[in-house]
């Protein structure tokens, strides 16, 4: 060969992967993409530590932990595991189901900007709780039927309703990303559309609770929220895992894709089904908190250096960010402060900071 | 189910006509009512080094898409080894048929090596993803294109010709007998055109590949490839050698071009020299 390229001796490398076979299984991983999750979930533990630890009556980090392997005196099992940890527990769930539902959208989407907001679950879940609060208490027969219901079902209903709709609009022999993008924002426009007609038509104390709600909050959450959604995880965790393998082909774009041998439509059908039931499933515990979905993954993927946003990292890191952003609303701020508030502004910063520094471009 | 690469050795048998690996019948090619390839017939031999030429627009993409089941045919079927390709599994076409689109996308961040890793995917499954098959056949295609040395760098940030090695060292990393590549010379300079062609001549001389490349460049179009199909507006106008294909009536009728055909004063294959449009 005559013609090659003089050779580029100052290219930037990165970490190469290393092979992990037992018999006839084998993987392949990077030093990184292990560390990363370990180092996100010790500091999840700690925040969650010190979370359970703040409040009316504060308990210092060891005894928490001490309680939550089954030491401490009665007065701290109570306030650790009856009093705060439902609400944490929902807070971590919470977080595991966004932070991994917008790994899997922006993978699949390719674009970082994708999100389940985008693609219609926030809107029309918020189209099923304003209902029901709005409409549940004027005694009609839509009434009647909207109460029984009750806000997460609905939630949940509205939620999955638009973002399939969104989907199946944007279906064409299988789903483009840009399309995909930009009829969730139209659509999700309209769903916003209808929300503030029925706030508008909704008395003042109800269109209080519906704001409150719209913005995503913890407070109130129990193990009435923690219960479905964890049983959910159950279900969709081990499901979007064993997508991590088609994911890494869906993001060389369709065609490459379909070479390799992947079945295209069936395989973004199936992560999107999975995305959207995780993003559902999260709204419907705690309201549909803005930004987590977004920024974590991005913050993810910058944190473990890789091609595309980490699934357990992603997951992790939700749970993290949802987790310290309660301890902020719950200890500096107001109690009823709703922490929708908060993970924005502690996400958008960093997140920020991140795009600043890193040498990746971020384009639309 | 091996994965083991054994294209080195030549698949014709002695005295036997190569088989037909791949072929279109009766093809009609539409995307929505637009037809672009109406009623193609073309066959693929065993071991054989096609380019499809044709001015813009012709076809000649959608029908490499066709070929490799990217795009169903409204009507007609083409065959992949006698066998619908519609109807073969994906993932089975996947460990014959290997396809490089124009412009394929890399993810940010990506390292050559995991470019060329991902050529082995519709050979894993989720138990076994990484076997030492996969990594040897892997460590070959890379020093085979020449990319050992850049096997951790991220594929943004190779020059444009590096790039195009690194997905053909993907293409050879897949294991396939078959390799269709559209334009792989499109936004390369001369010298880097050459270079890719070389490579991919080089997978058909020595490892035996049959190949198929859509060309925009006549002269290097005629210089690597052993057989040239000719389109114009959706219909195939001329096949055979380049000899054959490539002559000063068939520019005027293709291409509107008024050329003369001299022989490449290296290779003796047949060279365009270009005098004017036609009107």
């Amino acid at each position: 060969m005559s013609a090659t390229a003089p050779v580029r001796a100052t290219t930037p490398r990165s970490r190469p992967r290393r092979p992990l076979r037992l018999g006839r299984v084998s993987t392949t991983y990077r030093v990184r993409d292990v560390l990363v999750p370990i180092a996100v979930l010790l500091v999840l533990v700690l925040a969650a530590a010190v979370s359970l630890g703040r409040g009316d009556y504060p308990i210092g980090v060891p005894d928490v932990l001490g309680t939550l392997v089954g030491l401490g005196d009665e007065t701290q099992r109570l306030v650790v595991l009856e009093l705060r940890a439902p609400r944490i527990a929902v807070a971590v769930l919470v977080g595991v189901a966004l932070g991994l539902s917008g790994a899997l959208i922006q993978t699949f989407a390719r674009n970082p900007l994708a999100s389940p907001d985008i693609l219609g679950v926030t809107g029309g879940a918020a189209i099923g709780a304003v209902s029901v609060i709005v409409l549940g208490g004027t005694g009609t027969t839509a009434a009647g039927v909207l109460g029984g219901i009750g806000v997460p079902a609905a939630a949940l209903l509205g939620g999955m309703v638009v973002a399939f709709l969104v989907f199946g609009l944007a279906w064409r022999q299988g789903v483009d990303g840009y399309r995909l993008v930009l009829i969730g924002i139209a659509l999700s426009a309209m769903a916003h559309a209808i929300v503030n007609y029925l706030l508008t038509r909704s008395a003042i104390w109800d269109a209080a609770a519906a704001n409150v709600w719209i913005t995503g909050s913890l407070n109130g959450r129990g193990w009435d929220q923690a219960l479905p959604l964890a049983v959910a995880l159950l279900v969709l965790l081990p499901a979007a895992l064993a997508l991590s393998r088609v994911l890494g082909v869906l993001q060389y774009g369709d065609e490459t894709a379909r070479a390799l041998g992947v079945r295209v439509p069936l395989a973004q059908g199936v992560v999107v089904v999975v995305a959207v039931c995780l993003a559902a499933f999260a709204v419907s515990a705690a309201g549909p908190i803005q930004f987590v979905a977004l920024v974590v993954p991005q913050i993810a993927v910058r944190l473990t250096a890789g091609s595309r946003p980490p699934l357990i990292t992603s997951a992790l890191l939700g749970a993290l960010l949802l987790v310290s952003s309660d301890l902020v609303a719950r200890t500096v701020l107001p109690e009823s402060f709703p922490v929708g508030v908060i993970t924005a502004i502690v996400g958008a910063p960093y997140l920020l900071w991140l795009l600043v520094r890193g040498r990746r471009r971020s384009t639309l | 189910m091996t994965v083991t690469d054994s294209r080195t050795d030549s698949p014709a048998g002695l005295g036997q006509p190569p088989a037909v690996r791949l072929a279109a019948e009766g093809v009609r090619l539409a995307y929505g009512d637009n037809v672009v390839v109406d009623d193609l017939d073309l066959q693929l031999l065993d071991g054989s080094f096609t380019a499809i030429i044709g001015p813009n627009g012709c076809g000649k993409s959608t029908l490499l898409k066709a070929l490799g089941r990217l795009l169903r045919p409204t009507s007609g079927t083409v065959l992949l080894d006698g066998r619908a390709i519609t109807s073969t599994p994906t993932r089975e076409v996947a460990k014959v048929l290997g396809l490089l689109p124009q412009t394929p996308l890399a993810p940010e961040g990506l390292t050559v090596a995991d470019l060329v890793a991902r050529g082995r995917h519709p050979h894993q499954s989720w138990l076994r993803q990484w076997s030492s098959d996969d990594e040897a056949v892997v460590t070959e295609a890379l020093s085979w294109t020449d990319m050992a040395d850049h096997a951790d760098s991220p594929v943004d940030a190779l020059s444009g010709g590096q790039r195009q090695r690194a997905w053909i060292s993907m293409a050879l990393a897949q294991g396939t007998d078959l390799l269709l590549l559209d334009e792989p010379t499109t936004y390369l300079d001369l010298a880097h055109q050459v270079d890719v062609l070389e490579l991919v001549s080089r997978l058909h001389a020595e490892k035996g590949r049959t190949v198929v490349v859509v060309l925009h460049d006549l002269n290097l179009a005629a210089r690597y490839a052993e057989r040239l199909v000719a389109m114009k507006d959706g219909v195939l106008v001329a096949s055979g050698t380049p000899q054959e294909v490539l002559t000063e009536q068939l520019l005027a009728d293709v291409f509107e071009l008024e050329a003369r055909v001299v022989p490449d004063p290296v290779t003796g294959t047949p060279m365009v020299v270009p005098i004017r449009r036609l009107r």
